[in-house]
């Protein structure tokens, strides 16, 4: 670990540059947010300040996910350039070893602004928290990490199978941050989608309406760590799939 | 000439090898455009019009701003950068034609691709069940194409001035990302530049992003008429061709300092 620190810490403008750029990718969203909230004060009955709490949320899940499932480039890294032969070599799970040498635990640090702004919304909104709200919140966080895993997981399994580059996953990543908008207003083929399919929803506005008391959506925000295991669990099942099937590049 | 045409060409076939990939993408796209539907939509609410735009216009804006994306959007940016840590841009600048020039006809040969294998098609399933306006004016169109291929052209000019950097940096894959996200924020992709605060809008006025997506999406919702479309086409060819002068400047400084990394 102090190890680790210290390589990382080796070359520190890219590391502050990376964690900066990063943090404008999801900022993005934040400009759009506070943009748009400068025409209308309600968004289908949710207040800025709600919105702006779902979205400090979604970030911290997010950078649990970006710090141990850094699977961005697998199909470069992996199958292209055959680390893949390498890490089939050893006896420990392929996924386990990938994700151990892939980790990247300065991600951790995008949780900062999340909890930062739910912090101010909470405020504006004046939230009151249980002493038991704490473990429920780690919770719901574990669950929207494991969904973000199994969906990406699952994604790059695709490079076992079609040896093409996938050009999904920004696009993915945008798909994403639907979830952070209240679902019903959107037409229910996309409710169905963002709950079902590409459950994004369980990793913004489900979860966060438990803290912001929406009971309609109590039921969906404790389901979150089932989903959760459900997709990480299929995801998981595709991964060794796609491993029995993977047969190298030859190079 | 025939060689870049060749390139374009080149480029447009090797992308055809990967077409099973576009197939996914136009779900993936038509998934997208449709939820920023229902976004805006409820950002609407029962409010006819929003800054001189109603929601069928801003349907369309989001929904052509999208596709425009994926004819103007490359990489070359990356490309140079990745040539220049391994080395190959030392057997490339020997090669007999303008290493830059090239890599902006591959961006337009990948953008050429990606307009008839994505985005028309992403439209024309997008229109099944979003309520898109197109204008019937022809002229519309025409001076739509243009402000796109200019669009093109100032993308891939701020594209090739960060990859001339990168000569004179190494490592710049962050600041690659977060013109990025500059680009995707200002350019009027995510939302229209007429939204964004005044003190903004000033501010953007001295930077080249808004001529990407924001004036294209504006002449095709017809958001601009006469005169604003005139002076929209001209802020880009004004921008066209100061571009090219930092570019040309670093270039030149760049080819002096070159240092092969290891061979």
């Amino acid at each position: 670990m102090a190890q680790y620190m210290k390589t990382k810490l080796q070359y520190r403008t890219d590391l502050l540059i990376e964690w900066l750029s990063d943090f404008m990718a999801q900022a993005v969203n934040l400009v759009f947010l506070l943009v748009v909230f400068g025409h209308t004060p309600l968004l289908h009955g949710w207040t800025r300040d709600e919105i702006l709490f779902i979205y400090g949320f979604f970030l911290v899940p997010y950078a649990v996910f970006g710090a141990f499932f850094n699977l961005w480039d697998f199909n470069e890294r992996y199958i292209v350039q055959g680390e893949m032969d390498r890490v089939l070599t050893r006896p420990v799970h392929s996924l386990f070893q990938i994700i151990l040498e892939r980790m990247e635990l300065e991600s951790l640090l995008g949780a900062i602004p999340g909890l930062i702004i739910m912090a101010y919304a909470s405020v504006r909104l004046s939230l009151t928290f249980h002493w038991y709200d704490f473990f429920i919140f780690i919770l719901l966080v574990i669950g929207g990490a494991f969904i973000y895993a199994g969906i990406f997981i699952s994604l790059a399994t695709i490079s076992f199978f079609a040896d093409a580059r996938t050009s999904i996953m920004p696009m993915m990543y945008n798909i994403s941050s639907y979830g952070r908008y209240p679902i019903d207003i959107y037409h229910r083929v996309i409710r169905y989608i963002l709950t079902w399919v590409l459950p994004f929803a369980f990793v913004g506005v489900y979860p966060a309406s438990y803290f912001l008391n929406k009971q309609e959506w109590y039921d969906y925000a404790f389901m979150t760590p089932v989903v959760g295991a459900l997709f990480f669990a299929i995801a998981i099942m595709l991964w060794n799939a796609g491993v029995r099937r993977y047969r190298g590049t030859g190079s | 000439m025939d060689k870049y045409v060749e390139m374009i060409r080149i480029r447009f076939l090797m992308m055809l090898a990967y077409r099973t990939n576009y197939y996914t993408g136009i779900l993936i796209y038509a998934i997208n455009i449709a939820a920023y539907y229902f976004l805006w939509a409820a950002i609407y609410g029962d409010k006819p019009s929003m800054q001189g735009m109603s929601l069928g216009q801003m349907t369309t804006y989001v929904a052509i701003s999208w596709l425009s994306r994926a004819f103007y959007f490359n990489n070359i940016d990356r490309e140079i950068a990745m040539e220049i840590r391994d080395g190959k841009v030392a057997t490339e600048l020997i090669r007999p034609y303008s290493y830059l020039g090239m890599k902006a006809v591959q961006g337009l040969g990948e953008g050429l691709f990606r307009l008839f294998f994505l985005s028309l098609p992403g439209l024309l399933v997008v229109s099944l069940f979003l309520p898109l306006q197109f204008p019937e004016n022809a002229h519309t169109w025409l001076s739509f194409s243009l402000s796109l291929l200019l669009s093109f052209v100032i993308y891939s000019e701020l594209n090739l001035l960060a990859g001339v950097v990168t000569f004179f940096t190494f490592r710049n894959e962050g600041l690659l990302r977060a013109k990025r996200f500059i680009i995707d924020l200002f350019s009027g992709l995510i939302l229209p530049v007429s939204f964004y605060p005044d003190w903004a809008q000033r501010l953007m006025d001295y930077f080249p992003f808004q001529a990407i997506s924001y004036i294209p999406s504006m002449i095709i919702t017809e958001s601009f008429q006469g005169a604003d479309v005139r002076d929209g086409l001209i802020v880009q060819v004004a921008w066209c061709a100061l571009l090219l002068l930092p570019i040309g400047l670093l270039w030149r400084m760049a080819k002096k300092r070159l240092v092969v990394q290891g061979g």
